[in-house]
């Protein structure tokens, strides 16, 4: 019982991180048809800013400074993808060019940081294990469930409680009009590109510890965020809090059962929630047309 | 009377496909344009090439005296044009409150959430209730209340009565008369010739992309034959459906 359970945590702590890395990509794609190929490369980039900056046994307070620093440069490339892909008018060349910026990221990552495998440790003071269901249970990785709830409120107050989170639904429900209503949706869209980018690096850098630093990460988170967001519905936040925790469990269910075939029950859910509801679980509504 | 809307030689159309053909239109301040034409004339595309929503391929669109042609739709709102679009798009997944929220910025004037809501007490009861929910006539409202939250100097009403009851026409026809008789400018795109002679001053053709005719509204009134030339009124079911291009 007690594996199942520990593994049910395990599934919580990697759908927090899924539902910060899918939360950008998927509403990049909802406001502006944008599939940004370049999301997980992003990811790495705060994945090696947090081997950079945190050699073993740092201090909470580096950690929070890498934390900052990834979404700041998670933030500088997400501007500069949405400036780019705004210049291109077709889907296919924007995701040419994200496929080709994820390229060129990755390869210039592996220049800098070499193809060895990295850890990263967890800050010193969250280290160590708590007791759970008779067991140890890191409690780096219970930080990162509670990161994950706090995120999933904040970002539930600025969507449905701000004017900009209203802003922001009117936009992936029928941009034009939005612009009509005099709002720089440019701007809107724009600064949505930047934070998703910004919350994909900071979890690289908090996946750091679970999931380490290598080539070819990048693609697998990619893969990750793309199947949670198909699974919650394209432009959907609540289907992105809803496909990660989804995924999270499959895959840590799965690790703790079937190892052999952990990854293929992924896409296997995928299918299934494709073959039952197309648009995924929680699709947007857009705009009413009589 | 000044112009408040001028547009000269307007080229435009989708995907390099030429709708509109060099429209010369004036709007003076204070009146009310009714543009009418037959399906696919070019009405709707010449209100979505005004507001900003399409790019023109050539010509002026001066609003105020300040020339706006290819300028983007949000600059565009900023000078003080609102659209009541066709098909309304209301923002489905918001609540009234939250459509009207979007339109409220920076906007100052006479139109606020809560004159909105006085003027239009069918919103205030449906405030909290997303835009899915509403009825055709409530969505049309509330379309009208968020263009007028813009406190706009020009209105672009495409197609206000499309596919609503002679009911809900009534009613519309009569927030739009009181709107004029407090001097909103606006340019009426409209199939329904009865309301739009009810409401505007003047009446302009559109046919092929062009301005073929201009006249005032008793002056339209009176020729029924020409209406039927250039409208085909008679010859042609009017109702839903309209112009979608």
């Amino acid at each position: 019982m007690g594996t199942y359970l520990v593994g049910a945590l395990n599934g919580l702590a990697m759908g927090s991180l899924l539902f910060a890395i899918a939360l950008g990509l998927s509403l990049v794609f909802g406001m502006m048809d944008v599939l940004n190929l370049a999301h997980g490369a992003v990811y790495l980039l705060g994945a090696y800013v947090a081997v950079a900056l945190l050699p073993d046994g740092v201090g909470l307070g580096v950690f929070v400074l890498a934390v900052l620093a990834a979404a700041a440069a998670g933030a500088v490339l997400g501007g500069a993808l949405a400036a780019m892909t705004r210049a291109i008018p077709h889907h296919l060349d924007q995701a040419l060019l994200t496929l080709g910026v994820a390229l060129v990221v990755a390869e210039l990552l592996s220049l800098v940081f070499g193809n060895d495998v990295h850890s990263i440790a967890a800050p010193a003071a969250v280290g160590g294990g708590v007791a759970v269901f008779g067991g140890t249970y890191p409690v780096y990785r219970l930080l990162v469930i509670g990161f994950g709830i706090v995120l999933a409120v904040a970002v539930y107050l600025l969507v449905e409680r701000s004017r900009l989170g209203t802003v922001i639904r009117a936009t992936v429900a029928d941009r034009a009009m939005v612009a009509a209503l005099g709002v720089n949706t440019g701007r809107v869209l724009a600064g949505v590109f930047a934070a998703g980018a910004a919350l994909a690096a900071v979890g690289g850098v908090l996946a750091g510890p679970i999931l380490g630093a290598q080539p070819g990460l990048d693609e697998k988170v990619l893969l990750l965020a793309l199947v949670v967001v198909v699974i919650g519905g394209l432009g959907s936040i609540r289907g992105a809090l809803l496909g990660a925790l989804l995924i999270g469990q499959v895959q840590a269910l799965g690790t703790t059962l079937l190892p052999q075939y952990a990854s293929f029950l992924i896409f296997a859910a995928m299918a299934l929630v494709l073959l039952l509801r197309p648009a995924g679980l929680l699709p947007p509504r857009t705009a009413v047309r009589a | 009377m000044t112009d408040l809307l001028a547009v000269a030689g307007l080229r435009g159309g989708y995907a390099g496909t030429t709708v509109l053909d060099g429209v010369d239109l004036t709007v003076a301040e204070g009146s009310v344009m009714a543009l009418l034409g037959r399906n696919g004339a070019g009405k709707s595309t010449f209100v979505h090439t005004v507001m900003g929503m399409l790019k023109p391929y050539g010509g002026s669109v001066r609003i105020g005296g300040r020339e706006l042609a290819g300028s983007p739709a949000h600059v565009v709102a900023r000078h003080g044009v609102a659209i009541v679009p066709q098909g309304r798009r209301v923002f489905a997944p918001l609540t009234v409150e939250e459509n009207l929220r979007v339109a409220a910025r920076g906007a100052g004037g006479p139109w606020t959430p809560a004159r909105i809501y006085e003027v239009l007490p069918g919103l205030a009861a449906r405030r909290t209730h997303r835009g899915d929910q509403l009825s055709g006539g409530e969505q049309q409202m509330l379309a009208i209340g968020r263009a007028l939250l813009r406190n706009p100097r020009l209105l672009l009403l495409d197609e206000p009565s499309d596919g609503l009851a002679p009911t809900v026409v009534d009613r519309i026809a009569e927030l739009l008369e009181g709107l004029r008789d407090e001097g909103m400018t606006a340019l009426l795109v409209e199939q329904d010739l009865h309301l739009a002679t009810r409401l505007a001053d003047e009446i302009a053709v559109m046919q092929k992309g062009r301005i073929v005719h201009r006249t005032s509204t008793d002056a339209f009134r009176r020729d029924r034959p020409l209406a039927q030339t250039l409208l085909g009124v008679g010859t042609q079911p009017s109702g839903p459906g309209g112009d979608r291009s």
